[in-house]
């Protein structure tokens, strides 16, 4: 589809800009969000690599970032990359990745990534879902949730992805949802800056699979408004009770550790000592 | 590029393990992701210890599924990776030994075999994962695959799967087993003139978004990462530009040709035999790796009593060499294929054969022991009366 | 100057809602994929907050802030 109105991040996509995604998805204003931060950093596009997994999610760089993006297998995105980054650790490696990816099939390389604080970027689009596979529940779905393969609800209690981060030792997380773009931005600004393991955690809408589960189908705007609602910044929870939480999306910069050793800075460093023997 | 200078001739009594660290290092290796696995923990031990005196990495990584992703993510980092690990480790990495098959990525993966299936029994020597590497991860692809027999073999194949990786931009796999993997025997190190190796070939300047980075029948250039060329790398089906298409089935013919005859096209240069008195054989003795030490031996033994017997042994088992198996079958009237398993390339004989020949199946007495030299002696003699 | 990529437009309203000063509003008119895309009245209202181009899932819509 020609975008004939000249778009300020045109200049990041590999040809026109063609999302495939559903009307309403959250993928989108991801990808600005992403897009934007990278613009206000003014780093050169070509100094960062994206890696992706399966599912929708990793549609956000691959193809359409016009740099070095590398789209892989699913939940294995954060093993490709901490490789990628170990061989060429003056790039940035961004990893795009859904909920699926890092807390499913994927959840020991996010625990581990974080463990090691390599300086990888982490952008987990938590939908709740899976989407792209027919709405199947997610280790990130709800108690109770009737989904595609829960028609009785969900019987599971989810994780909490970023208190798995931070958990797992993580020196940045941040989480925000889709309604606070402008928030998240600045955190992916501060998560590339940031020297080690850094998680996004960014709940966004599906209006195709998860807004049936809520009530909400095909109704991206009810859900936004819906997560302008729930959300609670860290600050303010900080003072709330766990029943006054209830239902609550925390939002914020969650976690912010300097000073940490970094894998690849380790890396450096026994190969110094190496070379001494 | 080479790691370090060899310029005095070196002769070391080591495990064939470490000969494999070693010959991954004058290949210049200079990434190593793997998990703890017996029978081939001591590569790991050894470049755990290496690869930083050689300015390279070293990771111990959460799995093995995060080891094959972690070569090839440092491969597309400009790397010459490697990981080693055993049957269990391959089974878990084979989904993405298919990614690194079909993104085209170089990098070399030594399964030192133990018995199977499943946790089996992990320091018998058994050559049960033969198929593995060419079939076990899905859909239809072809492979490299080196099977050597010594210690002094797993630093010569290992130079070798470093240079085919690099050189056809595809995974090449190390069989050998657990007997080869503890073996210690002689080794005499290559100078480092003396060792040849292959340049990965890199995309110089970036093209455009289309430019032809896949899909080349002689090997297209290899985008590496960090270096402007805007690399569009993908494991769904994809065109000559990575660009995917997943829904035209013209698309996947091509790309699924291509990709095999990427390697098919070079079967003369990629395969490689070793034959043994066959020029007035009658029996041929089909064997490989370990098997192959005891079937040498005998075949000397029945030449010293008379026999008319040769020994055939493939170095390659992928791909296989199908056209000098069929040749052997035209020259001699038995094949006794031993293998060290239930018949896993048995098959790939007989079908090479094509009746040609007569073609006999002898697994050792006691899978994972050695054939006793009169098992192979008796059954020549039985073919031969 | 808020631009509108019609034809790049799913239809899912997100710019319409996220307007803080509901000058946005569904077009009558379908675009080549078959969704009322959105269409602006009293321009002269924009803030310029760049709300409806954030909020875009699909790059349908930019804001321009120097052109008036």
């Amino acid at each position: 589809m020609k975008n004939t109105v000249g778009h300020p991040l045109k200049k990041y996509f590999r040809g026109e800009i063609n999302y495939t995604t559903c009307s309403g998805c959250g993928n989108g204003i991801i990808s600005q969000s992403i897009l934007r931060a990278i613009d206000e950093i003014a780093i050169i596009f070509d100094q960062i690599a994206f890696v992706s997994g399966i599912g929708c999610s990793g549609w956000i760089p691959s193809p359409s970032f016009n740099t070095d993006v590398l789209h892989v297998t699913h939940g294995r995105s954060i093993a490709f990359a901490t490789g990628l980054k170990l061989a060429a650790p003056q790039m940035k490696v961004i990893v795009c990745a859904g909920d699926g990816d890092t807390g499913a099939i994927g959840g020991n390389h996010f625990i581990h990534a974080a463990r090691r604080n390599i300086d990888l970027t982490v952008v987990c689009v938590n939908n709740g879902i899976f989407g792209m596979t027919g709405g199947q529940v997610a280790p990130t779905t709800p108690y109770n949730s009737v989904t595609t393969t829960t028609p009785y609800g969900s019987i599971e209690r989810p994780f909490d992805l970023s208190n798995l981060a931070i958990a797992a030792g993580a020196t940045f997380v941040a989480r925000w949802t889709t309604y606070h773009a402008r928030s998240l931005k600045n955190s992916i600004k501060k998560a590339i800056e940031h020297k080690g393991f850094s998680f996004i955690e960014v709940i966004s809408q599906c209006p195709v699979q998860y807004g049936k589960v809520i009530g909400m189908r095909n109704d991206p705007v009810s859900m936004l408004m819906h997560y302008k609602e729930c959300a609670v910044n860290i600050n303010k929870a900080k003072n709330m009770s766990a029943d006054e939480l209830k239902d609550k999306i925390i939002v914020g910069e969650l976690v912010e550790k300097k000073n940490i050793p970094e894998l690849t800075d380790e890396i450096k460093r026994l190969r110094r000592e190496a070379s001494r023997k | 590029m080479k790691n370090k200078k060899n310029i005095e001739r070196k002769t070391d009594f080591i495990q064939g393990n470490i000969a494999c660290a070693e010959g991954a290092i004058a290949a210049g290796c200079n990434f190593f992701a793997g998990y703890p696995i017996t029978p081939a923990s001591e590569i790991a031990h050894y470049m755990s210890r290496k690869m930083f005196e050689v300015e390279g990495t070293f990771i111990q990584t959460e799995d093995e599924l995060a080891a094959i992703a972690n070569i090839v993510g440092a491969s597309w980092g400009g790397n010459k990776s490697m990981t080693a690990t055993s049957g269990p480790g391959i089974s878990l990495m084979l989904e993405n030994i298919g990614l690194a098959v079909v993104t085209e990525t170089p990098c070399v993966i030594v399964n030192v075999q133990r018995g199977g299936p499943s946790t089996g029994s992990p320091s018998v020597a058994f050559q049960g994962d033969m198929l593995q590497p060419k079939f076990g991860s899905h859909g239809e692809y072809q492979i490299i695959a080196l099977a050597p027999s010594s210690p002094q073999e797993m630093f010569d194949f290992t130079v070798e799967a470093f240079n085919k990786a690099e050189k056809y931009r595809i995974p090449v796999f190390i069989l050998a087993d657990s007997l080869i993997g503890h073996m210690r025997e002689r080794v005499d190190f290559p100078l480092d003139d003396e060792i040849i190796l292959e340049e990965r070939k890199k995309l110089k300047n970036y093209q455009g978004i289309h430019q032809k980075i896949f899909l080349d029948e002689n090997v297209a250039p290899m985008p590496i990462f960090g270096e402007g060329l805007k690399a569009n790398i993908t494991g769904s089906t994809h065109k000559e530009d990575g660009f995917r298409n997943v829904s035209d089935p013209k698309i996947m013919d091509t790309a699924i040709k291509r990709l095999s005859n990427k390697i098919l096209k070079h079967k003369e240069d990629i395969i490689a035999v070793e034959e043994k008195y066959l020029e007035d054989a009658e029996v041929a003795i089909f064997s490989y790796g370990l098997v192959y030490r005891a079937v040498l031996e005998t075949v000397n033994i029945a030449r010293n009593q008379g026999l008319k017997v040769g020994s055939f042994r493939p170095i390659t088992i992928w791909p296989f060499p199908q056209e000098q198996v069929e040749e052997l079958s035209k020259k001699v009237k038995t094949i006794i294929v031993c293998e060290n398993n239930l018949g896993q390339i048995y098959p790939f004989v007989k079908a090479a054969a094509n009746g040609n020949a007569k073609i006999i199946f002898l697994p050792p007495k006691i899978l994972g022991a050695l054939y006793k030299q009169e098992e192979i002696l008796n059954k020549i003699k039985e073919v031969i009366s | 100057m808020v631009q509108i990529n019609k034809d790049a437009c799913k239809g899912c309203g997100i710019c319409i809602a996220m307007c803080p000063v509901k000058i946005l509003v569904f077009s009558d008119e379908l675009n080549s994929r078959g969704v009322h895309f959105p269409k602006i009245t009293q321009e002269e209202k924009c803030t310029k907050c760049e709300n409806c181009m954030i909020y875009c899932p699909d790059f349908a819509v930019v804001v321009k802030k120097d052109e008036k």
